[in-house]
């Protein structure tokens, strides 16, 4: 069966409509990441230092209670997080300077004491020091540049320059608009959303390479058509292709949304979200990018 | 490879191989010989599944300069004393330099020789008011600062080691960190208490010339310092701190100690740990109990007095006990980092994450969960839209997903939950290469070509972009592995292992099941 088949859509023909969203969303992404920096964005204790721990409770529980019991006894700054077991609360205290085992020990005694009858079990502990965290920030952006340049490099040898900046812009963009919707969502930024950040790089990446390796398949054939018609035509070639692929991606992908856990549910939502917006920037961003860079010239390629 | 036959082999050889390497890692493998199981390397649990601890500490090599140097100028004193050479005082001055005061200039050079060529380690002296100042010099530091952190990795490996954690992973990370993993940890406060206390023991003997409160107030005698007892008081929790006054010189520290054991109060069945010196130790601790009956004997365990007995008669044996309200694991415990010495600077934990047992566990329910609702999802997807040709791109899933596992077991790799995901994001991914071939497949069939060619077009022409495709996954999945750690790294493999035998099971696997269909039952039509 097909879902599509000899479709003869104008995509370059909405460029400007969809410069204009992907404008917004690199907007929005560069305020996110902008955040970050300021001290504004909700990044998690691995980036920024401090406590977390997650507790199992033996029955469900008032998330106001704990609320009190925690503010009574000084811990006003600790942030709460309810999970869809109502038995399991996370506590995150960003504080990074001075004893965190004391600190981690003193939160649970606050239970022990104040809900005596409702035991708990510590599911897990985090501690992370002021400048682990730093550490682990300068890695995550390291992880980012290099990958980026990477990939640079390999799109420009396999194809040629433009290709690869074309390819990098949009997978930027992907990038960004991941984050920049997790900025609007207040999700956490952790170093696993990190991982995902560059899984969906990767993943954006091969659908843009996917699109390419047609434009460049259909410029070695001698036609008459222009530049544009090139490009519209590839794309609606491999449309197809692209729809399978990203729909078989997100259902992997949703599948850990919903069954994954609480550990990985943000992860897969970033994976999930990259698998769209990966798919709509090869389709929407790269290819018409490649129009405005020297495209008077036509390309010549060296053999694959 | 052109023979389906000989294809055919190579496929069955690779599955049963995979198989052979993977059935040992899953629950199964009770039920497998034992010869099997035991000659096969496993696919490792992260500690974010099994449930553990993960620690990274900084030690605190300044500090082990700073003690080493205060050593050296106890030993530059006794030499001076020894050789006659007139001097004020010998003190550290910061944490790498001895001063020697002296009265006058004959008696500076030779201060300055004789410790020039006693002790090799001091760079040229510099003077300062009335005192001439030592530093040590670079290499001396620099030996210092490597010895502490591989002194600090055995000592706290040998710590692990008698506290009985299955297998352990104890390392140097950087210049001044160790990162230390424990798997399955039952009660990781006690491995934290263990693991990070110094552990310096001394003995010194109580100053009574002046009360402790006088010396609180208006500074100790030379010589002497004011150090606290701290004392919880097991019913209301509260802590108290009484002052004593010691003397600043240990008479003994745990470095002549050769054995520590718990034992137990005949009297009131309470536990303490009783010490044992070596040879040496046991003649210093005869002489100055000898020499100092009715004085009071401090023991002081990382600069907090444990308790202050007074010495009622000569000990000689080499004998003597810590007492004092333990429990009996506290009690194990101090005779366990007792034993294995102490660390030679303080470390602090910069980084601690503990995952209880029942979280991994219920983290593998939930990726095996996910990882079944997503493979079904993408399985029945694609035989819904490829009808036959589906089914053999399912397979070839199914012998990606069995080759991974396989892989993962041969190179002893680590599983972890965002490993896990990448396992299912596999599944999703890897059909990928096949639907790239499926759709050029149809395209050829469009255009006109017989099932044959049009199969041979397919594949010749995806190639490259399936390759493409896939360097540019490896790439982030590189860089993922190079800077990520435990649980991304775990990801990064099973990602980009995953990719790489999909690149064999999406081009071999289903090659051959559709050379079978157009070369030996030369069908006229495929389904896809």
């Amino acid at each position: 069966m097909d879902f599509v088949r000899n479709t003869k859509i104008d995509f370059l023909g909405k460029r400007k409509i969809t410069f204009v969203i992907s404008i917004l969303l690199i907007i929005l992404g560069f305020v996110a990441a902008a955040a970050i920096p300021l001290g504004r964005a909700n990044l998690s204790t691995d980036f920024e230092g401090g406590i977390a721990i997650q507790f199992r409770f033996q029955k469900p529980f008032e998330i106001d209670k704990t609320r009190t019991l925690l503010a009574e006894r000084g811990f006003k700054d600790a942030s709460l997080q309810q999970f869809a077991d109502p038995a399991k609360l996370l506590v995150k205290l960003k504080r990074s300077d001075g004893d965190l085992r004391a600190l981690s020990q003193t939160i649970g005694g606050v239970f022990t004491t104040g809900m005596p009858d409702n035991s708990f079990v510590i599911d897990s502990t985090t501690e992370i020091g002021p400048t682990v965290g730093k550490r682990l920030q300068k890695d995550a952006l390291w992880a980012v540049i290099v990958s980026m340049i990477g990939i640079l490099v390999y799109v420009a040898w396999r194809f040629e320059f433009r290709f690869g900046v074309a390819a990098v812009v949009a997978t930027f963009h992907d990038v960004l608009a991941v984050l920049g919707v997790f900025y609007l969502l207040d999700k956490e930024v952790s170093l696993l959303i990190v991982t995902a950040l560059l899984t969906v790089a990767g993943y954006s990446l091969t659908d843009t390479v996917v699109v390419f390796d047609r434009i460049r398949e259909n410029m070695r054939k001698k036609t008459k058509e222009d530049f544009v018609a090139l490009i519209n035509r590839s794309v609606n070639e491999v449309l197809s292709r692209t729809i399978v692929t990203s729909s078989t991606t997100l259902l992997a992908s949703l599948a850990l949304v919903i069954l994954g856990g609480e550990v990985i549910h943000d992860f897969a939502l970033a994976l999930s979200l990259g698998v769209i917006v990966g798919t709509y920037s090869s389709i929407f961003i790269a290819s018409p990018l490649l129009l405005y860079w020297n495209n008077k010239k036509k390309p010549v390629f060296a053999k694959a | 490879m052109r023979s389906i036959f000989w294809r055919l082999v190579l496929l069955a050889a690779f599955t049963v191989l995979a198989i052979v390497l993977f059935l040992p890692s899953t629950p199964l493998s009770k039920r497998l010989p034992s010869f099997w199981v035991e000659s096969i390397p496993k696919i490792n649990l992260g500690l974010d599944l099994q449930g553990g601890m993960h620690l990274v500490l900084s030690v605190d090599r300044d500090k082990a300069i700073e003690s080493h140097t205060q050593r050296l100028a106890g030993s530059v004193e006794d030499t001076l004393k020894r050789k006659g050479i007139p001097f004020y005082n010998v003190t550290r001055q910061g944490v790498d330099s001895v001063a020697v005061a002296f009265p006058d200039e004959k008696s500076r050079g030779e201060i300055e020789k004789t410790v020039k060529d006693e002790f090799g380690v001091f760079g040229a002296p510099s003077a300062q008011n009335g005192s001439v100042l030592f530093a040590l010099d670079e290499q001396e530091t620099k030996r210092i600062r490597d010895w502490a952190i591989s002194q600090a990795l055995e000592t706290i490996r040998n710590r692990i080691d008698k506290f009985g954690v299955a297998e352990p992973i104890i390392q140097k990370q950087g210049e001044n960190e160790l990162v230390i993993q424990l798997p399955g940890l039952k009660d990781p406060e006690r491995a934290i208490e263990l693991i990070g206390k110094t552990a310096v023991l001394e003995f010194r003997l109580v100053d009574e010339s002046v009360s402790p409160f006088t010396a609180e107030a208006q500074g100790p005698p030379p010589g002497s310092e004011v150090i606290y007892q701290q004392s919880v008081d097991k019913e209301t929790g509260a802590m108290s701190k009484t002052p004593f006054l010691v003397k600043k010189e240990a008479i003994l520290t745990g470095d002549s100690l050769a054995d520590a054991r718990v034992a137990f109060d005949s009297q009131y069945n309470e536990p303490y740990v009783s010490l044992t010196f070596d040879s040496a130790g046991s003649r210093v601790f005869e002489r100055v109990t000898t020499q100092s009956v009715g004085k009071r004997l401090a023991i002081v365990l990382d600069g907090n007095l444990h308790s202050a007995p007074a010495i009622r008669e000569p000990i000689s044996g080499g004998r003597a006990s810590i007492t004092g309200g333990f429990t009996y694991e506290e009690a194990t415990d101090l005779a366990i980092v007792l034993r294995a010495g102490a660390l030679p600077a303080p470390v602090n934990i910069i980084q601690n994450v503990t995952v209880g047992p029942s979280l991994g566990q219920d983290s593998i329910e939930a990726g095996i969960n996910a990882g079944i609702l997503g493979a079904s999802l993408v399985l029945i997807f694609m035989i819904f839209y490829y009808r036959a040709s589906g089914l053999v791109a399912d397979f070839a899933v199914f012998l990606n997903i069995i080759m991974l596992l396989g892989a993962m077991a041969w190179l002893n790799a680590t599983l972890t939950l965002p490993g896990i995901a990448g396992i299912v994001l596999t599944i999703g991914m890897g059909v990928d290469s096949n639907v790239l071939i499926f759709e050029r497949i149809k395209e050829e069939l469009h255009a006109g070509r017989t099932p044959r060619s049009a199969i041979n077009a397919g594949y010749d022409r995806a190639w490259w972009t399936i390759v493409d495709a896939h360097v540019t996954t490896l790439i982030t999945a590189a860089v993922l592995f190079q800077f990520g750690s435990g649980p991304i790294k775990g990801f990064a493999v099973s990602l980009s292992l995953g990719i790489l035998i999909n690149l064999f099971t999406a081009l071999v696997g289903t090659k051959v099941a559709f050379d079978i269909q157009s070369e030996k039952l030369r069908l006229k039509k495929i389904s896809i």
